[in-house]
């Protein structure tokens, strides 16, 4: 049960997908562009985005990443294939996850409340690791005393992996625990979420000494 | 079989080994001749000068004595290299003078001639100039020449004397040296002229073998599919104009095959772009399908029914069609990741609730780098025909493996059924082939194996249908690393 602002351009498809939603549940909001997207997220804050990626005028990578420019919203990407470039710049763009089309509506469902499970709070879940500060509770990560805006899912990516300190934790493992998707899930949404981490918490990015990529089977937190 | 090269120098030889030998064969015989007429001229105005000088006007009136014979003797031979013989009809009248040259004999001819034609008397012929005559000899290997003449002597008291004979011989040793030395040098002038016609041989043979050898190249290339390779046709002779000829067939290949691939391209675009429209519908139908199936009662459910069913058909027939189409495209990416390849295996048939009726031997610990999506694609697609097509057991055998082509690994996935006829047995890679022609709607999109093969090509590897007694049995080879394509 959730306020979903659904993007799609196509009318049928985005009735559908507004039929299927709201038979499960939810509230949903549908727009037919980019633009009257944004405008919905600033009038009416929905809890979740569910962004086609290919949109007329700006296209749903770009309302991604205008979105992210302001806040963690959660966004979920409907893309036509999963190995299009969109993909990957939807993922650096900041997207939570994404679908493919056509998506059976179990699977948008499984997905979107996974993705809504990252916001969930849980009080006193904070961990401090060097000048890295990890709160739960708050949603929130200060590094060095400075307050860092991270979306749900790379504070999850975080938690997971500084809850293991120097265990390497493969891809798929990551996927399974945060993500929660089955043994198939993209490796690049791990990546692409890792690099998104560094590129907020790490000094160097490219020489990262919190994440640690370990060649062959994973990335690793090395505690201080 | 001798090379383009190996003819052109043997020619260019030839030609100027005979040039050489015909020029230095003309001007050795015309030195040759040159020299011996200016040797015989020499000599015989030699004779001429010294019987001038020696024979004296009048005579004593005595018999002829080698006394009176000897001054002339000694005249004719007084250059060295010569001997000379004077000999007159009396007994007695003959004197030799200079070398001796053992083993020769005045040759009879020339002593006929010197005697004159015919019985006549030879006392009544007048005094005038000499006939002088000549002959070359040769003498154990030494060529001389042989001058004879008869000498007059003037009347004494009203009668001829006898006339007497004069013979010299030169020996043409030093002459027969300068021609021999001047044969030396025209056969090293000869051998020199052959060796500089090889060498132009070489050169043309280069300048002729290197257009040559281009075109090889330019057709090898065009061959291999380098459609835009072309040759340098500058000049005006036959190779400029076979490389021209060369060129704008190339040309019109290219044409052509870039005209048969636009086809090939929009053909295939097509096929894109329609699944890609299909899809929007389609996600509309997949949508909503659920809630029909769900929500229908009575007759409309087994409609609604069939409408859920045949969309996930649709789905999966239009997910192939683009599948293929943009392994075809080329546009299909790898995502590599490094997983534990067991249990990949593993979870891929759990998922499809396989777990039950698929007997399993993996090796355990095995970590590849692999796209899982397109692995999980070709592991499903192989047991879903085993267990569709075959009879049970149905195992999937997980191995490494070195060979043939360096560290990767091996998936067998095979079947208990009767296995694939021979004819059919090259054919099961094709796109919309099916075993039975009657029937002609599987449930599959037709398009599994030809994607699983295309999948395992991506990753470098390759998938191949194994030659077996009983039932069939697909094998999986992947590098392991994968090898990088760029």
């Amino acid at each position: 049960m959730a306020t979903i602002l659904l993007v799609e351009d196509d009318p049928s498809a985005r009735a559908g997908l507004e039929f299927a939603l709201t038979r499960l549940g939810h509230s949903v909001t549908a727009r037919e562009t980019g633009e009257l997207g944004l405008e919905q997220v600033r009038t009416q804050r929905p809890e979740i985005v569910i962004l086609d990626v290919m949109l007329p005028g700006i296209d749903g990578v770009e309302v991604c990443r205008r979105i992210r420019a302001e806040d963690s919203l959660p966004v979920i990407l409907l893309t036509a294939r999963s190995d299009d470039i969109d993909v990957v710049v939807g993922l650096e763009a900041g997207a939570d996850d994404y679908v493919v089309k056509p998506v059976e509506p179990r699977v948008l469902d499984a997905r979107l409340r996974a993705v809504l499970r990252r916001v969930e709070r849980a009080p006193g879940d904070r961990s401090t690791h060097g000048d890295l500060v990890i709160d739960r509770g708050t949603m929130k990560v200060r590094r060095a005393g400075q307050d860092v805006h991270v979306t749900a899912t790379e504070l999850r990516l975080l938690l997971e992996l500084s809850r293991h300190p120097g265990q390497v934790l493969t891809r798929q493992q990551l996927l399974a625990s945060v993500w929660e998707h089955d043994f198939l899930g993209d490796s690049r949404l791990v990546d692409a979420t890792v690099q998104r981490v560094r590129s907020k918490i790490e000094d160097v990015p490219s020489r990262p000494k919190y994440i640690e990529t370990v060649r062959g089977f994973g990335y690793r937190f090395v505690a201080s | 079989m001798i090379g383009l090269r190996g003819r052109l120098v043997a020619a260019f030889a030839a030609v100027a080994l005979l040039a050489s030998a015909v020029t230095a064969g003309i001007a050795y015989w015309l030195v040759r001749r040159a020299l011996l007429e200016r040797v015989q001229n020499a000599v015989v105005n030699d004779v001429r000068n010294v019987l001038a000088q020696t024979v004296p006007t009048r005579l004593p009136d005595t018999t002829l004595t080698s006394d009176l014979l000897q001054p002339i003797s000694r005249a004719l031979a007084r250059q060295p290299g010569r001997q000379s013989w004077v000999l007159g009809d009396e007994p007695g009248g003959w004197a030799t003078s200079g070398a001796h040259f053992t083993g020769l004999r005045i040759p009879p001819k020339l002593i006929a001639a010197v005697r004159g034609p015919g019985p006549h008397n030879r006392f009544a012929r007048p005094l005038r100039g000499q006939q002088i005559y000549f002959q070359r000899i040769s003498s154990r290997g030494v060529p001389y020449l042989v001058v004879g003449t008869p000498v007059y002597l003037p009347a004494t008291g009203g009668r001829f004397a006898s006339p007497i004979e004069a013979y010299v011989i030169v020996s043409l040793q030093r002459e027969r040296d300068d021609l021999d030395r001047m044969a030396r040098s025209v056969a090293a002038g000869s051998g020199a002229a052959v060796v500089v016609a090889l060498l132009l041989a070489l050169l043309a043979a280069r300048s002729v073998l290197r257009p040559v050898r281009r075109l090889a190249a330019a057709a090898q290339g065009l061959g291999a599919g380098d459609l835009q390779r072309r040759v340098d046709a500058r000049g005006r002779d036959e190779l400029a104009r076979l490389a021209r000829i060369f060129n704008s067939s190339a040309e019109a290949l290219e044409a052509s095959v870039t005209e048969l691939r636009e086809m090939e391209r929009s053909a295939r675009r097509f096929v894109a772009d329609v699944s890609h429209e299909l899809r929007t519908p389609l996600t509309a139908m997949t949508a909503v399908t659920d809630a029909l199936e769900e929500e229908a009662t009575g007759s409309a459910a087994t409609a609604a029914g069939l409408v859920a069913e045949e969309t996930r058909r649709l789905r999966t027939l239009i997910g192939h069609l683009l599948e293929i189409s943009r392994l075809d495209a080329g546009a299909a990416a790898l995502v590599l990741d490094d997983v534990d390849l067991p249990e990949l295996v593993v979870q891929s048939l759990r998922l499809r609730d396989w777990s039950e009726e698929v007997e399993t031997d993996l090796v355990p610990d095995l970590r590849a780098r692999v796209d899982p999506r397109r692995f999980d694609m070709i592991l499903a697609n192989l047991v879903g025909n085993a267990l569709k097509h075959g009879e049970r057991p149905v195992t999937v055998r997980l191995r490494r493996s070195y060979v043939p082509d360096g560290p990767g690994i091996r998936l067998r996935v095979s079947d208990s059924g009767p296995g694939i006829p021979e004819e059919a047995r090259r054919h099961v890679f094709e796109r919309f082939w099916k075993a039975d022609a009657a029937r002609t709607r599987s449930e599959g999109s037709g398009l599994g194996l030809a994607i699983a093969r295309a999948n395992a090509e991506l990753h470098g590897g390759e998938l191949t249908l194994l030659d077996t007694d009983t039932g069939t049995t697909f094998e999986l080879w992947l590098p392991n690393p994968p090898v990088e394509r760029v």
